[in-house]
């Protein structure tokens, strides 16, 4: 393959961004996740408004945060709210239209672990744990995750489940009365991955340019199903590079 | 701070020193890492460096939490080798959701046996903490996630200012501090600046925790670095990057806290190790808000 001109977790952020085209509210986490809500609003989604698990909604951050509580979150913010209202009115009470959420291990459902590697009690590695994840996977109205492919990372049994995707698949959800939708999008470095079958079942939807179906599947701990119609993740604009790179991250720290 | 501590802080109780990122209280953490007190259950949502710092030096014997890291940096080594290793000692966990421990900061605050949340359903958290339960809805809408009450010792409570009487005004990242205020059975209120009471009552509104709740006040400028206070400074990025080089292994965890706690008699030495520079760069420009007019009624 030969060197494309931009990277690939740029890649990753310009996809992510282009998902969210029409969005109106949307939660969000610091790193990519944050600069591909930065980059929307700049670009496909300018009515996008960020919420900050920290209580902030409709953020106007002069610097980059680089804490889900960073001051610069506050500090021109449309409102700042307690916790209590964060997750009891705002995303509860159903207003959250798309949530990021990442984790350590994700399975063929969607479904995330972020709290233990290994047997709980005696864990090999001992990770972060649910923060909010939990809910926002439940409650969010659409779930995009954004994970790097590795078989580390995609496997076909998580050691622990923290926030439920689509659960054993189909109407899992609906059937347990999960109120949001769940997972809708995972964005990888290689390929765009969606649940858009009958089995809610993650399926290969868009390969980034020059990247090939094989590349994909051998990091996948399971027998990753495909779309009908397998598409190629369009290149990065010169314009959106160019906001990443001079406006939104200029020192490279979520696109290097 | 010491007097505070030596009352409202002894071995084997509870205590919550909350904020989300922001008003974290490192003064108090340090002065009960000074005082040598043990077997604690340190409560907070998200321990990050200052709960790292007090379970490497022994403190804790349990830990009640909904998320463990560095924000924005990484993982806790410290928190990491009590849990992986039991070094220094071994380290209970309880583990929630932030909605899970929002709610039971409610329920306790407001007095229920428990507080229903849409979460939980299909995620392996009630195994792991069995006090995560579900109830049948009793009108119809079939099972939902319960958690029990939390009910802190003592709630340590970092804000911008407050007046003598504990009335205390905070501003910016408001958390769950205004939950576990009224969760608490004891707290203690630490402000950047104390201030007439006519200074509270002219934004009423900006009144989160009232004084009656409050069983003592400490003055502590700069309490809160490395972490920050809305207006006054900024989160100090460098301390928490130098704590994930620091706290990697134990010999340098020591070395720091022999440094910059245990060899320290209180914060105005701790202030004094760090510099005025440091503190100068902590400071951002102002950008006070417009005026709000209250308006007088005769």
């Amino acid at each position: 393959m030969s060197e494309p001109g931009y990277t690939a977790n740029e890649m990753m952020i310009i996809a992510a961004a282009r998902a969210l085209e029409g969005v109106r509210r949307v939660f969000v986490g610091v790193g990519m996740p944050n600069v591909a809500c930065n980059l929307a609003r700049l670009t496909v989604a300018p009515e996008l408004e960020l919420i900050y698990e920290s209580g902030v909604y409709g953020a106007r951050p002069a610097r980059l945060p680089l804490s889900i509580g960073d001051p610069t979150l506050v500090s021109g913010a449309s409102a700042v709210v307690s916790m209590a209202d964060l997750f009891g009115l705002y995303l509860q009470g159903g207003h959250v239209d798309v949530a990021f959420l990442g984790g350590a291990q994700v399975d063929r459902f969607g479904n995330l672990n972020t709290t233990v590697i290994g047997e709980y009690g005696q864990p090999r590695v001992r990770l972060p744990g649910s923060g909010g994840a939990a809910e926002i996977a439940i409650n969010a109205r659409r779930v995009f995750q954004m994970i790097r492919l590795s078989r580390r990372s995609f496997v076909a049994k998580l050691d622990f489940v923290t926030s439920p995707g689509h659960m054993p698949g189909a109407t899992s959800r609906e059937r347990a009365g999960l109120r949001g939708g769940g997972p809708e999008l995972v964005v990888t470095d290689l390929a765009l991955l969606d649940f858009d079958n009958r089995q809610r079942e993650m399926q290969l939807v868009s390969m980034h340019p020059g990247v090939s179906v094989e590349q994909v599947r051998a990091e996948v701990g399971w027998d990753l199903c495909q779309a009908a119609q397998l598409r190629e993740t369009p290149l990065p604009t010169s314009e959106e590079l160019r906001l990443l790179r001079e406006d939104l991250d200029p020192t490279g720290l979520y696109r290097r | 701070m010491r007097e505070a501590v030596a009352e409202y802080v002894t071995d084997g109780i509870s205590v919550a020193i909350e904020g989300f990122t922001a008003f974290i209280c490192f003064a108090a953490g340090h002065e009960i890492i000074r005082q040598g007190r043990r077997d604690l259950t340190l409560i907070r949502m998200t321990p990050d460096a200052l709960y790292d710092q007090m379970v490497a030096a022994g403190v804790a014997r349990k830990l009640v939490f909904s998320y463990l890291g560095n924000p924005g940096v990484g993982p806790l080594h410290c928190i990491r080798r009590a849990v992986e290793q039991g070094v220094p000692n071994s380290l209970d966990l309880e583990e929630y959701s932030h909605g899970g421990m929002i709610a039971r900061y409610q329920a306790a605050a407001t007095g229920l046996p428990f507080l229903p949340l849409h979460s939980y359903a299909g995620t392996d958290l009630p195994r792991a903490n069995p006090d995560i339960r579900f109830l049948e809805d009793p009108y119809g809408s079939g099972p939902v996630a319960v958690v029990p009450p939390l009910r802190p010792d003592v709630a340590i409570l970092h804000a911008q200012r407050a007046d003598s009487e504990g009335n205390t005004h905070l501003w910016g990242l408001v958390g769950c501090q205004k939950e576990v205020a009224f969760a608490a059975a004891k707290v203690v209120v630490v402000v950047e600046e104390l201030v007439a009471s006519e200074v509270l009552r002219s934004d009423p509104n900006r009144t989160l925790i009232p004084g009656f709740l409050v069983d003592a006040v400490v003055v502590e400028p700069f309490g809160a670095h490395p972490s920050y206070v809305q207006g006054y400074y900024d989160r100090d990025n460098a301390f928490y990057l130098e704590w994930d080089r620091v706290s990697r292994d134990e010999a340098g965890t020591r070395a720091w806290l022999d440094e910059w706690v245990l060899g320290l008699p209180d914060r105005t030495a701790y202030l004094e190790r760090l510099g005025t520079k440091t503190l100068a760069r902590l400071r951002p420009e102002p950008a006070p808000a417009a005026l709000v007019d209250y308006g007088t009624y005769r």
